[in-house]
């Protein structure tokens, strides 16, 4: 049966901005109706009572590990984390060995992703050849062959001429550059947020000025070139104000923030936690505060989790050796949606909206991101009351790094509808 | 008395009463080292092993006597010539030595949090012998203990700390006991290596060192590292004694009975003028001193309270 009538959930429409009883009938991977209710005798019928239905995440910022770091995570553990978490689509950065600054690269992760047939993965190039931020890699090329955006991600593009021409370049095909904002003649061997309380620990600070000079410069060189320009996770109070003012005089600016600088500040530093070390780091409870503020009022665009895996031996290391990041992709959702959404602090529209159509829309993915007619019928269903222990039988990524390991939340994703196909969890 | 913790990680953790028993304990344990046979049985087969990840003579070869002072067994292990070496994780290390079961853990380690992160892995005592720019707890008693010898109290204290503050393990600890047990603590420095932050501890902050000696009746000096000096956080050795370093000039606009403390090794000529010793008082040798009498009666509390932590 080839039809499949999803009857009696709560469908998110994004679009309209409210959340309704609907039945969603879906036919060789698109939604042909969204109607209070469908009567279609032809038609697989999935009950979808006390049900939540999503249109399907999309993550603009995820570290898949492949090629090249397959212990810690490959397109397969991390498309199935993905597609476990609601997620459909997931934007893997380029930072892998050998980095994705070619064609090549960018089709073997296509193919990869095909061949697993999961959360599709969409590949960020590089902006410069091997990331080394001094000649632009072959972009259009990239473009050509897949790729939705270039990012230099883990390193920021120092040379301010070679931004620009990337900005400038891109334009002939309306490509995207991903800023990883971070001046690190600023950050050299920082561990941690500079501030009286990470000097206190004895953690090298990293400051905020290192992030807000990176993104003003670039915001600059997006003013005059006219390019488009996202900020990865931003992390501070005062990159918002640029951000803000850059917005007001229409640059071509978008930005996103990860999930653990929404919810967690450096105070979780104060035992060491490796699990708490991310790069750009945590930063204070006030910066933390007015990064959900910009999310609410639209300054930021995006919340995408910089999904981070590493190998178990390489977390549980000193601090200072630890590598810096965090995994998500298997409950960023519910773990937002109990902490922001039950709570109070966000609406579920402005949640699944920043993770669904408003990274559609910088990505330019065509018919994704809501729960439409004539849209790609890639949805998942949401059951706010059954609880989820994440641990190891939980976790579909290789990693386990997280702080949240062995926590509880209430919310859980039953099963994730991607272009037609289910995936039941 | 008895301290009901089972890792030494910090100064910052512990009460004032707790920081008492330690310098009371270390009185007596400092009559012991008077004595002609300098060894009692008090942690008699018990196994102390010292872990140092980072070059050290003075703290490693203190804690190690303290321990032999008091019949431990001790075990040294260093990043020379070991597995950590060949790869071997932190973690992994200390596995395999706490499956040969010993007592207490003494750690060095350049990586603030090292010692914390080990004391979650093991039932032994884990001692923090200095861990990256954050603590040195040991030091930090042992300077206290040193300016109560001199100065019958420490409630009240004016102490003034000179130097790289900001990579200073030392001066974070002495500015959490200090402030704990009532002394005012000013610290002193060029900018780059005291940043304001350190406001926030509750301490006072003075670039001008002609003024931050006036009326001070300790006057501790920090070592300057010369890597430093390549991260350009001052100009030159020179320009740094020029504006920062305790000159026998500076220290006549100090108080009379200004006493000169140092965690060693010295930079004579560059944080300390040599001369200055003639001068004025110097406890340095006392802190060594001292030194093994904390530790002693660190292994002792820390390791003997086992039982109450049980």
């Amino acid at each position: 049966m080839n039809r499949k009538l999803f009857k009696g959930g709560n469908v998110v429409d994004v679009l309209r901005r409210k959340v309704s009883k609907a039945d969603v009938l879906v036919e060789e991977g698109f939604i042909l109706a969204v109607e209070p209710s469908i009567e279609a005798s032809d038609a697989e019928v999935i009950n979808c009572d006390g049900l939540f239905i999503v249109p399907g995440l999309i993550d603009m910022h995820a570290h898949l590990r492949e090629p090249g770091e397959e212990h810690k995570e490959d397109i397969g553990t991390g498309t199935s984390a993905a597609i476990h978490g609601g997620y459909v689509a997931v934007v893997s950065m380029p930072n892998t060995n050998p980095p994705c600054d070619n064609r090549s690269v960018v089709e073997y992760i296509l193919r990869r992703s095909k061949e697993e047939d999961k959360a599709e993965v969409l590949p960020c190039g590089t902006i410069t050849k091997g990331r080394k931020g001094l000649e632009l890699a072959e972009l259009s090329d990239m473009h050509e062959g897949g790729a939705v955006a270039f990012s230099d991600d883990g390193s920021w593009v120092q040379h301010s001429g070679v931004m620009r021409r990337a900005l400038e370049y891109t334009k002939f095909f309306n490509g995207l550059i991903i800023s990883h904002a971070e001046d690190s003649t600023l950050t050299h061997m920082g561990l941690a947020n500079e501030s009286a309380l990470t000097t206190k620990l004895g953690l090298r600070g990293m400051p905020i000025a290192a992030e807000t000079i990176a993104i003003f410069r670039d915001i600059e060189l997006a003013r005059l070139t006219g390019g488009r320009l996202h900020i990865a996770h931003v992390s501070s109070k005062d990159s918002i104000e640029l951000i803000k003012r850059a917005k007001e005089a229409d640059i071509k600016v978008t930005a996103e923030v990860t999930p653990h600088h929404l919810l967690f500040d450096e105070n979780k530093l104060v035992d060491y936690d490796s699990n708490y070390k991310v790069n750009p780091p945590l930063r204070s409870a006030e910066d933390r505060e007015a990064l959900l503020d910009a999310l609410k009022k639209g300054i930021i665009d995006v919340i995408a989790t910089d999904h981070a895996p590493h190998a178990d031996f390489e977390k549980m290391d000193e601090f200072n050796a630890a590598p810096f990041g965090m995994i998500w992709l298997d409950f960023a959702f519910p773990v937002l949606y109990q902490s922001l959404v039950t709570s109070g602090k966000l609406d579920l529209i402005k949640l699944v909206e920043s993770m669904s159509l408003k990274p559609a829309k910088i990505l330019g993915l065509e018919k994704l991101g809501a729960i439409e007619k004539g849209y790609r019928a890639s949805f998942f269903a949401f059951n706010p009351e059954t609880e989820i222990k994440i641990d190891r039988e939980f976790i579909k990524s290789r990693a386990y790094n997280t702080p949240l390991y062995n926590f509880k939340v209430k919310g859980k994703i039953e099963w994730t509808l991607k272009d037609g196909k289910i995936y039941r969890h | 008395m008895q301290i009901k913790r089972k890792d030494l990680l910090g100064l910052e953790d512990l009460t004032r009463e707790e920081i008492e028993i330690i310098l009371d304990t270390a009185k007596s344990m400092r009559e012991i080292l008077d004595r002609p046979i300098k060894k009692v049985p008090t942690l008699k087969g018990k196994t102390v092993v010292n872990m140092f990840f980072e070059p050290s003579t003075r703290t490693q070869s203190s804690f190690d006597l303290a321990a032999k002072r008091l019949s431990a067994d001790t075990v040294s292990v260093s990043t020379k010539g070991s597995a950590v070496q060949k790869g071997e994780s932190l973690l992994d290390t200390l596995l395999n030595i706490d499956a040969m079961k010993a007592d207490a853990f003494i750690v060095r380690h350049w990586a603030s949090g090292a010692p914390h992160f080990l004391a979650k892995h093991t039932e032994a005592a884990v001692i923090n012998a200095g861990d990256g720019t954050h603590e040195h707890p040991t030091q930090a008693l042992l300077d206290m203990l040193t300016m109560e010898d001199r100065f019958g109290k420490i409630e009240g204290l004016r102490v003034l700390i000179v130097g790289d503050i900001l990579h200073s393990r030392v001066a974070r600890s002495n500015i959490f006991g200090l402030k704990k047990m009532g002394a005012h603590v000013t610290l002193a420095g060029p900018p780059t290596l005291l940043p304001e932050y350190f406001k926030e501890l509750g301490v006072e902050i003075c670039y001008d060192i002609d003024e931050a000696v006036k009326d001070k009746d300790v006057i501790m000096a920090l070592r300057i590292q010369k890597e430093r000096l390549e991260e350009a956080y001052f100009p030159s050795i020179r320009e740094y004694r020029k504006y920062f370093g305790i000159t026998r000039e500076r220290l006549k606009k100090a108080s009379k009975n200004a006493v000169i403390m140092h965690p060693g090794p010295v930079n004579w000529g560059v944080e300390l003028d040599f001369d200055l010793i003639q001068e004025r008082e110097s406890l340095i040798l006392d802190q060594v001193t001292n030194g093994v009498a904390i530790r002693m009666a660190v292994l002792y509390l820390f390791i003997r309270g086992e039982k109450a932590h049980e």
